[in-house]
């Protein structure tokens, strides 16, 4: 019978697995007719934006695009779409997320604070998560931390220390406006490397293999200045999940002048081109891929200085672009036909393994321009010395560039907004709030509009301070500082590396009214770049502050082991002389030495007369003598050997 | 209670003290306690003896110095300073020389000039001026971390603002948390040419490091312009990073420096230079200078500087990476201060000498015990301990390092000496590009490093550039110096008690009326009334103390006017305040519990200052515990013979002399300099340099060191009348 068991089975389960196979061959193909009757199934664009820095660097901007279709046309397979992803935004309800992790710093003095590249893509370092979530609210807290850790398994990286609530915060309207479903966290120590890129790249459909991502070669990214990978996933119900990956690097291209261009010279721009700054070339697209186009962005300040000889724009007496660009798209400055930036396009599809699609540019002539910067630059430090207290200092310079942003000087106010997450042993006290502006003081009220504050709890919540503000337009410098005291830690809540210091995880500024958005009126919708349509939606302008390092008293960590000595024999002493109480009968102890009293010896001859009556008996005497003659004879004996 | 047992020999027949005798018999640690006061003559001979033995060892229990913390790594890459990077430097010198040719007045060329060099090489740059600060004796402001310096606002004119020029250059992929600071003291008014040599030296390092790719810290160069002291630079520019005003008043720095158009000149070269700008918490900070040689050696030299204020030192380690790379990579000679005089002295020599006897004893007796002394070593040893003790004690930074350690940083001075003459462009070269490279790889060691500076110790003497006693062993000489201040204290008081009961039995037999007045003269109270003596004198010295405050602002007084004019109002006060509370003499005071309880307050004394400086509290209780132990009143009868007790009283004497702090001072210097320059008015300019710099060995010396020496003098003085009266009884 048991022999005959399987095969009784075994017409069963083929029918079965068959049945299983048709219905997942089915299904794909069911979602792809029913997108592509709706307008579009799933997809995946890769782009690459390439742009010329003021300070002789590079920026490199990739970006990667896939959407897939709603989820009930489409099951629970996709063609293109990672799956992984798919599955999270599934399982954890993710209306809005993104993720970045980010080494370096964006310099936003040189590299511009208020195009759309940079503020979507200057991050702070270290990792930063922030989710706005479909649930109510009372799931929102165990999701997010069920997402950290799948984030964690997914990217190789400890964003499960996110999990614990003094690690997150939910901000109200200081990030975005929510409705309380929003969860933001930040890990400033997190260091990023190769093993966060792999993963990142596995959800590419082509990963490193083909197309634009083939150029990721690692020596050569991770050599920049800033290195910023990062993941945004939007999901609605009528549009899908799109998941958009960027890997922005600002690379230095290795010039021969560098070395000899040292001071005095003419600061000539280093010429580059695509294979010199990532040590690969480009040989055609990623073929699932619907578009695969590199851009070269020229940046206005840059454009402006080139406009007043009227040469051609991407070949004139400063400088080559090579090759020729396939279309040049202008952007339209709003007022008065002001030159705007300019976007060359390069198509992927052309180039093959024999023609390699090498992108550069030739300098001819020293250039100097400089980047478009936010109103307000934004520094935060720290004030004080010493393990007690300090001030957090917020400053804010204006960038001169009013007439850009502002019309009228005069009763003109510019809000500003500002969210500070502090962990919870930085205890702040929110009212030392001081604000100045010019160096003068004033009055709380005359300039904050709005304020929302989380004060923090000791080992279960840190504290959370969005406070928008509204200075005037002509303003120069203005400063906020905020006292606090540093807490104190248990022994095993500290860290491996202690003695480096706590981090204050960057604030951030957002200013309220002020977008940052190209505007190209040659695009065409059918053109279907995400690049480009990313360039043109409106997003505020935003800049992320410096972490900071807090130095926090740490204990002397071999101290535990000192402690445990003392308190052995502190506690050693304590029951001696408690047993000694205990056991002890006084009255007997006076009759026996109102016995002994008439001939008591003083301490010193009691001593002597004890170790005198030991040593009496001779045997004992003979043998320290043996042993001491033994070890001077076995001294000299391996002293002369 | 404690010291029954000393007296028990004298009062075998009466059966109630035998009972309490008993009493304290039963437990074995009060009876070892007794059993130290009983002996307390005993003990703190034996003490003080072993005391300053230990002290005159402790250059032979000195420890070689080793790197702590691992991540260091000195050494462990080669230096990226190449012969490109001296060119560079040869051409910002001759870039400086040639602005300071230019213009005979400087203004602020210098500064744009360096300023401009920090930009070519891409590095951040903003000009940071201060106006000089004067130091202000201000007794409350001791200890706090608020400068008690008040600026100048008389002085409008642009002459009177220094500017330092600071380069930041971010680490490329750092996050900007921690900095490195490098700092180059010039003086922009008056530059010598060593000083533009240091800062060629520190604008090469800077522009190779803005190219390197390892930074993990940003780095800043503080080109300190040292017109005002190079101390005050870098003090004021570091206030101005920690503890920024963002609202000043009317009349402030800026609106005074509007008008000063050289002031403007920079401010329109660079939109943002004026801004105040930081890199993150401090790491560390290097010093480092150049000066010029007079005599040629056979190797460059470089001279380590450590000392901060209060006698706070720098990590250990900051002076191990230094000394390790100076010594063993770039082939320099690292020395230490030493004291001179000592050098030469024959006492030291002679110590040196027993020592190497016992030494030589020791290795024939057993020749793997390593006790292996050499006289010469030994010399060095004491005068370089001799000298780090001194500037600890002293509490006055030794260079303008010690401005970080007030914030907490680790901070040295590094002073090259080149070994041939400056202008010799060959020698300058060779030299350049070891030093250049020492600092490339300090800094590369400091940015290895993942936590602050905590491995290695933070309290040491140094005895060599490579040898050091830690706070481990340096300790046991002050421990035995002041363990028998307590037990001498208690045996004082036991035998004042034991005195009291006699005469007490006395009275019961003699005078039967006792009142009721007499009872609280005598009483087990009467200690109250030294104690009262002592407050006094404490008070008056807290009032000498403040005395200079006002005496500074008097004007037209050299400093010998200002002593004596200190001296006689300090000794004025001392009757006004003895008619207050009435003069030890006329209180009736026994001699030997103003003893006990000046005893006890010196070992209070000298333990808080222990943890304020150590090092003052070692010096001060050499003189202190010796002079308060052997004090004894002239008049008062000794049962010992005649020659110790002339012995005991040309001691007396001589401490008496010696420890009154100004004398201690003028035969220090004049041992040191020779009797000839010696005048009153010293000690006048040295108190006013310790409170300058808020040295708390000012404090130590007015308010434990005066009061003691004064009642060591009433000790001394004693009538000792009624003890003899009651003898006679």
């Amino acid at each position: 019978m048991a022999s005959l068991r399987p095969l009784s089975r075994g017409p069963f389960l083929l029918l079965l697995i068959f049945f299983v196979f048709s219905l997942s061959l089915l299904r794909p193909i069911q979602g792809n007719g029913g997108s592509d009757g709706g307008g579009g199934g799933e997809e995946f664009s890769e782009e690459l934006l390439l742009k010329p820095l003021p300070d002789r660097k590079v920026l490199a901007h990739f970006h990667f695009r896939s959407a897939a279709p709603p989820s009930a046309a489409n099951g629970r397979h996709h063609h293109l779409f990672p799956k992984a992803i798919a599955q999270l935004v599934q399982k954890f309800q993710i209306r809005e997320l993104e993720l970045s992790f980010t080494q370096g710093r964006w310099n936003y003095e040189r590299w511009g604070g208020s195009d759309p590249i940079s503020t979507r893509n200057a991050k702070p370092p270290g990792v930063e998560l922030w989710a706005l979530f479909d649930l109510p609210t009372e799931e929102i807290d165990p999701t997010w931390k069920n997402l950290t850790h799948a984030l964690s398994g997914l990217f190789c990286a400890s964003i499960n220390f996110l999990e614990s609530p003094t690690a997150y915060s939910s901000p109200y309207w200081g990030f975005l406006s929510n409705n309380g479903n929003l969860r933001y966290g930040a890990l400033p120590r997190e260091a990023v490397c190769t093993e966060n890129l792999t993963p990142w790249l596995k959800i590419l459909p082509c990963r490193d293999k083909a197309g634009i991502a083939s150029l990721l070669y690692r020596p050569s990214i991770y050599k920049g200045y800033y290195h910023s990978q990062r993941l945004r996933l939007l999901s609605s119900e009528s549009k899908g999940i799109i998941l958009e990956q960027t890997l922005t690097v600002v690379l230095q291209p290795n010039s021969y002048t560098s070395s000899l261009l040292s001071s005095s010279d003419a600061q000539l721009q280093p010429s580059w081109s695509l294979s010199q700054l990532f040590k690969k070339e480009m040989t055609g697209k990623c073929v699932l891929a619907k578009s695969s186009k590199i851009f070269l962005e020229l940046e206005r300040g840059l454009l402006e200085k080139i406009v007043e000889i009227r040469d051609d724009s991407w070949s004139n007496s400063f400088f080559d672009l090579f090759p020729s660009p396939d279309r040049e798209i202008k952007e339209l400055e709003n007022s008065n036909g002001q030159v705007g930036s300019s976007l060359y396009e390069y198509k992927v599809d052309n180039s093959n393994e024999n023609k390699p699609l090498d992108v550069g540019i030739t300098w001819k002539l020293p250039l100097v321009w400089s980047s478009v910067h936010a109103p307000f630059q934004a520094s935060r430090f720290l004030m004080g010395s010493g393990n007690e207290r300090g001030s957090i200092a917020i400053s804010l310079q204006s960038t001169q560039t009013h007439d850009q942003y502002f019309g009228d000087l005069n009763d003109c106010t510019v809000p500003v907004i500002v969210l500070q997450v502090v962990p919870w042993y930085v205890k702040v006290y929110y009212h030392t709030l001081q604000i100045s502006i010019d160096g003068k003081p004033q009055t709380l009220s005359d300039v904050i509009e709005k304020i929302q504050v989380t004060p923090s709890e000791d080992k279960l919540l840190p504290g959370t301070l969005e406070i928008m503000l509204r200075f005037p337009c002509s303003m120069l410098s203005a400063t906020l500082s905020l006292d606090f005291d540093k807490g104190f830690l248990h022994i095993d809540e500290y860290p491996p590396d202690a003695n480096q210091g706590f981090d204050i995880p960057s604030a951030l500024v957002t200013f309220p009214n002020i977008y940052s958005s190209r505007s190209y009126p040659d695009y065409d919708v059918s053109d279907d770049s995400s690049l480009l349509h990313n360039l043109q939606e409106k997003y505020l302008v935003r800049s992320y502050t410096e972490v900071l390092l807090v130095p926090l008293t740490t204990p002397d960590f071999s101290m535990p082991y000192n402690v445990i000595t003392f308190t052995c024999t502190v506690l050693a002493l304590y029951f001696g002389s408690l047993l000694n109480v205990l056991r002890r009968r006084i009255g007997e102890e006076e009759r026996l030495l109102a016995k002994k009293d008439s001939a008591r010896p003083g301490l010193v001859p009691l001593l002597f007369s004890r170790l005198s009556s030991k040593l009496k008996g001779r045997k004992l005497l003979l043998k320290v003598v043996f042993v001491a003659l033994v070890a001077v004879v076995w001294h000299y004996f391996l002293n002369s050997s | 209670m404690a010291g029954e047992r000393g007296e028990e020999g004298g009062e075998e027949g009466d059966p109630n003290l035998k009972k309490r005798a008993h009493a304290a018999r039963s437990r074995l640690i009060v009876r070892l306690g007794a059993f130290l006061v009983s002996h307390s003559a005993l003990v703190s001979v034996v003490c003080c003896v072993a005391g300053f033995i230990t002290l005159f060892l402790l250059p032979v229990l000195a420890k070689h110095t080793y790197i702590s913390e691992n991540a260091l790594m000195p050494g462990s890459a080669n230096p990226l300073f190449s012969s490109q990077d001296v060119n560079e430097a040869n051409r910002f010198i001759k870039g400086i020389i040639h602005k300071r040719i230019e213009k005979e007045e400087a203004g602020i060329e210098l500064q744009k000039f360096i300023g401009q060099s920090i930009a070519d090489v891409g590095a951040e740059v903003h000009y940071h001026k201060f106006s000089p600060h004067t130091n202000h004796f201000n007794p409350l402001h001791f200890f706090s971390s608020t400068s008690n310096t008040a600026r100048i606002d008389t002085n409008n004119s642009c002459a009177s603002f220094g500017v330092n020029t600071v380069g930041i250059i971010r680490a490329p992929r750092g996050d900007g948390k921690e900095a490195i600071v490098l700092v180059s003291p010039y003086n922009s008014q008056n530059m010598e040419y060593n000083e533009a040599l240091s800062l060629g030296l520190a604008f090469s390092v800077f522009s190779l490091l803005s190219k390197v790719t390892w930074l993990a810290k940003d780095i800043v160069w503080l080109a300190a312009d040292s017109r005002f002291g190079e101390y005050n630079s870098v003090s004021s520019w570091l206030n101005d990073y920690h503890n920024p005003i963002f609202s000043r008043d009317s009349g402030n720095l800026d609106s005074i420096s509007n008008d000063c158009h050289h002031w403007n000149e920079i401010r329109i070269q660079g939109a943002n230079s004026n801004f105040f700008k930081r890199a993150g918490t401090m790491a560390a900070a290097l010093v480092f200078k150049v000066m010029e040689k007079k005599e040629k050696g056979d190797r460059d030299c470089l001279t380590m500087y450590a000392e901060a204020s209060n006698g706070q030192m720098p990590n250990l380690d900051l002076l191990n990476i230094v000394h390790y790379l100076a010594v063993h990579r770039q082939g320099l000679r690292v020395k230490i201060e030493t004291m001179g005089s000592l050098l030469n002295s024959a006492w030291v020599k002679f110590t040196g000498e027993i020592l190497e006897g016992v030494s030589r004893l020791s290795k024939s007796l057993n020749p793997q015990w390593k006790f292996d002394v050499t006289t010469a070593d030994y010399v060095e040893g004491a005068a370089t301990l001799a000298s780090s003790m001194y500037y600890q004690a002293l509490g006055v930074p030794t260079g303008s390092h010690g401005a970080f350690r007030d914030y907490q940083i680790d901070a040295v001075t590094l002073e090259f000496l080149p070994r041939f003459y400056l202008r010799n462009e060959n020698a300058q070269s060779t030299f350049l590009l070891r030093s250049g490279r020492l600092i490339e790889g300090v800094v590369r060691s400091v940015n290895n490093l993942l936590e602050k500076f905590h491995q290695s110790f933070f309290l040491y003497f140094l005895t060599a550039p490579n040898k050091f006693v830690s706070v481990g062993v340096y300790m046991i000489a002050f421990a035995l110096l002041v363990a028998p201040l307590p037990i001498v204290a208690a045996a004082l008081f036991a035998r004042a008690k034991a005195n009291e009961i006699t005469t007490d039995d006395c009275a019961e037999k003699c005078t039967p009326i006792d009142t009721k007045e007499s009872e609280i003269a005598t009483g087990s109270w009467k200690w109250l009334q030294a104690a009262k003596v002592l407050l006094m004198i404490h008070s008056w010295a807290v009032i000498v103390s403040l005395l200079p405050y006002y005496i500074s602002h008097m004007i037209n007084l050299n400093s010998t006017m200002s002593m004596l004019t200190w001296v006689s109002l300090s000794i004025s006060t001392l009757p006004f305040l003895y008619a207050l509370f009435g003069s030890p003499f006329s209180l009736n005071v026994e001699w030997e519990l103003l003893k006990a309880v000046m005893v006890a307050t010196i070992s209070i004394g000298l333990g808080l200052m222990s943890i304020i400086n150590f090092s003052t509290a070692q010096i001060g209780a050499m003189l202190l515990v010796p002079m308060s132990l052997l004090v004894h009143p002239l008049k008062a009868k000794m049962n010992v013979n005649a020659l110790l007790r002339a012995a005991l009283l040309t001691c007396n004497i001589a401490f008496a002399f010696l420890g009154f702090p100004p004398v201690a001072l003028l035969v220090a210097k004049g041992l040191s300099e020779g009797f000839g320059k010696l005048s009153i008015g010293d000690f006048w300019e040295w108190m006013e340099f310790l409170w300058e710099w808020n040295s708390a060995t000012y404090l130590y010396l007015l308010w434990v060191q005066l009061p003691c020496w004064l009642l060591c003098i009433h000790i001394l003085l004693h009538p000792c009348s009624r003890g003899d009266s009651r003898h006679k009884q």
